[in-house]
């Protein structure tokens, strides 16, 4: 069953949201034509990724990067972008050396 | 009824008064003639703290506009003030602050925009912002100044319409004309505007919202549709407020006022101070027998369409006077007389003819002479039969 949407007379004045923390119940991941890849092996968890992911598309837990919230991740590449650290060895996605997170085109 | 105080004021330093009763929580706002003397006014009111209100000297008045609506969104009672180009540099957020439901109260000198430059009154400043979702209500007088922005704010903050309103008054003519001005006691025209409860505010983490968020094709229509339902149900609160404020203070309020109506066979609609020249021509000309009346539209959003229609109707000839014009409008008309013939024609009251006329353009004087013709052009419509040109010009050099 599709949701409900609200007529007119339902909606909350100005489209004002009143439940916080909602947003996570709209999926933007479908917006992404390129998506981040990240190879945890070489992975040092740093946090710089989850510090400027303009989202909150990094999942950490226990301190540790655990994976990428691709329902939410829009593809900006600022992750792949800001990654300080070098793999130790070819990327396992890419198959290409350089950083721990890359980027590849969204299938 | 209430004793009022009597004082010498122009229409801006009255606006100030009004300002000071009201104490608002935050004003920002940023200087331009002839709005000038407003906000200085009120200024020197917070340094020498006989209010409480957070005063924010900004860079622009895309900036006053902004700070207005963050200051409005966590809950606060704010007020602004602009002329001409500080109003179109507040273009994009005075659609933001109208679709956000901010009930921002702003007084408006009216003044023409650039360019050529030029600082004195018409109005082409406040109708450009026409389609913004403000309430539009224009003042003839420093009196009138006055008494709306204080009923601005109680209109504004109505529960129903949580809407902004500009409150206008015609630069220099009456903002820096001073003129006889009753001022309410402060503490009644406290206990008028009352305390303002917000519906939301963003600083209130208990229950935490967001504003302004992402609004995609599912849903931005419907909140447009609710947008344009809450300004169309202003004109009861408007007269409502008009009312309680008149009995107040004996000065009553409606949305429009009528001058010799009741059998004109001809008319004359005008905003703001112009109505005050026309009315002493009308009423000479009614003391000759010329049936002919004046009607003053203080409301200009929402548009009293049915109001000015039911005014009008029985006429067989009216004459808008505009203020500004509509650039590219079907020819070259102004705002007002466009609005007033879509009234008549969606209300079936074709049978009047309308003819507008521009005048005033960049503060170019309304004299009583043109007043006497637009009353003569009108009767010689009346006594062939011909409407002749559709938009004449007053006090132009052809």
């Amino acid at each position: 069953m599709p949701e409900r949407l609200l007529s007119w007379k339902e909606v909350t004045m100005g489209g004002t949201v009143t439940e916080p923390g909602s947003s996570v119940e709209y999926p933007t991941g479908t917006w992404r034509s390129s998506r981040p890849v990240h190879d945890m092996e070489s992975c040092t968890h740093c946090m710089i990724c989850w510090v400027y992911c303009p989202d909150a598309a990094i999942v950490v837990e226990n301190g540790r990067w655990t994976r990428f919230d691709y329902d939410h991740c829009k593809g900006c590449g600022i992750c792949a972008d800001v990654c300080p650290v070098s793999t130790k060895r070819p990327h396992p996605v890419t198959g290409q050396m350089g950083k721990v997170i890359q980027m590849v085109p969204e299938a | 009824m209430v004793n009022m105080l009597i004082r010498a004021l122009d229409g801006a330093h009255a606006v100030a008064e009004a300002m000071r009763q009201i104490d608002p929580d935050v004003v920002a706002a940023y200087p331009i003639t002839p709005q000038t003397a407003v906000v200085q006014t009120f200024s020197e009111f917070v340094a020498d703290g006989l209010v409480g209100t957070e005063f924010v000297a900004v860079e622009s008045e895309h900036a006053a506009m902004s700070a207005c609506v963050g200051a409005a969104a966590a809950g606060g009672r704010v007020m602004t003030a602009t002329s001409a180009n500080g109003l179109a540099l507040m273009w994009e957020v005075l659609y933001i602050a109208a679709s956000l439901r901010l009930p921002i109260v702003m007084t408006t000198v009216n003044r023409a925009l650039s360019a050529p430059l030029n600082i004195h009154c018409d109005h082409s400043d406040s109708m450009g912002a026409r389609d913004a979702g403000w309430i539009h209500i224009f003042a003839e007088n420093a009196q009138e100044a006055y008494d709306n922005t204080l009923q601005a704010v109680r209109i504004a903050e109505h529960p129903d319409l949580l809407l902004p309103v500009m409150s206008m008054q015609d630069g220099f003519i009456t903002g820096h004309g001073v003129e006889r001005v009753e001022i309410l006691p402060d503490e009644v025209a406290k206990r008028f505007v009352g305390e303002y409860r917000p519906a939301f505010s963003i600083l209130d983490v208990d229950h935490p919202i967001t504003m302004g968020a992402w609004d995609f094709y599912d849903y931005y229509f419907e909140h447009k549709r609710q947008q344009s339902d809450a300004i169309s149900r202003a004109l009861p609160i408007i007269e409502a407020v008009g009312q309680e404020y008149g009995e107040l203070t004996g000065r009553r309020y409606g949305i429009l006022e009528s001058f010799g109506m009741e059998d004109a066979e001809i008319a004359i609609v005008v905003l703001a101070s112009t109505a005050g020249t026309a009315r002493s021509v009308v009423r000479r000309a009614r003391a000759e027998g010329v049936k002919v009346g004046l009607v003053k539209p203080r409301v200009f959003r929402p548009f009293p369409d049915r109001h000015l229609v039911e005014a009008l109707s029985g006429c067989r000839a009216v004459a808008v006077l505009d203020r500004s014009i509509s650039f590219g409008a079907m020819e070259g008309a102004g705002p007002l007389f466009l609005e007033l013939c879509s009234a008549f024609f969606a209300h079936k009251a074709c049978q009047t003819e309308i003819i507008d006329y521009i005048f005033g353009l960049g503060g170019r004087d309304i004299l009583p002479e043109h007043i006497e013709q637009v009353i003569r052009d009108l009767q010689e419509i009346v006594r062939t039969g011909q409407r002749g040109p559709l938009v004449r010009y007053l006090g132009l050099r052809e």
